[in-house]
């Protein structure tokens, strides 16, 4: 289990393989990255600078991690998150779960990126043709996250 | 009693500061007592901390609620809602 804040770019397959290596008992692997776009809100995005708390978000990145491991039977969760300057097109987190089951990892990764967008401390802030402006929360993100806190959203 | 105060994101930007070390006095002991404290101020804490902005309080790096004490030595965050992802 990891959790790491960077500016750096991230490699997909080798941080897979890194957390698959030697581990016979892993039968599935879920992951999921999100990407930088060019617009929102119906307005084009040039550039945006991501910024977080910087010890706050590690520790809220572990908790969830660990509340996600405690729910489901997975073995290994990986959460990488840059901050800093993104362009259209650069990667912004990677989650990675594996388990020895598919449906045990697709959840923990929906759940871990459902909690890290209202729980964890990172803001957006877009330039855009009309100039900067901060990324305004979204209620459907709450939605998201609300959701897992029905006991029927646990998964069989 | 001493504390630590930091203001993210825009928060930061609207108030103009990043953070400041405070004396405040004992009676100010939860996290709605130093808002209103900081609101005071008047000018942009009046309106940037005003009660139905959207703002996140942490205390010592973990999410609090308003009745959340406040303790001598306590780093206690301002922010806004989240945007990470």
């Amino acid at each position: 289990m990891g959790v790491r804040i960077q500016t750096k770019d991230f490699d997909a397959g080798a941080e897979i393989a890194a957390l698959r290596r030697g581990n016979p008992k892993i039968g599935a692997v879920a992951s999921f990255i999100g990407v930088c776009r060019d617009a929102n809100d119906g307005t084009a995005v040039t550039k945006m600078t991501l910024e977080h708390y910087p010890g706050m978000t590690e520790k809220a990145l572990e908790k969830i991690v660990a509340e996600a491991k405690a729910r489901w039977d997975v073995m290994e969760v990986l959460v990488v998150h840059r901050v800093g300057e993104l362009k259209p097109t650069d990667q912004i987190v990677l989650v990675v779960v594996t388990g020895a089951h598919r449906g045990e990892a697709f959840a923990v990764c929906e759940f871990i990126m459902d909690y890290l967008k209202t729980r964890a401390p990172f803001w957006k802030k877009e330039e855009t043709p009309q100039g900067a402006r901060w990324v305004e929360a979204r209620s459907s993100d709450d939605e998201a996250a609300q959701r897992w806190s029905s006991p029927k959203a646990d998964v069989a | 009693m001493k504390i630590k105060v930091v203001y993210l994101a825009s928060l930061r930007e609207q108030l103009g500061k990043s953070g400041e070390d405070l004396e405040i006095p004992p009676v100010t002991s939860t996290v709605a007592g130093l808002r209103t404290l900081l609101m005071a101020r008047g000018g942009a804490w009046q309106t940037a901390l005003a009660q139905g902005r959207a703002l996140r309080v942490a205390v010592n790096q973990e999410m609090a609620e308003p009745a959340t004490p406040v303790k001598p030595g306590d780093e206690i965050a301002f922010f806004p809602p989240v945007t990470g992802g």
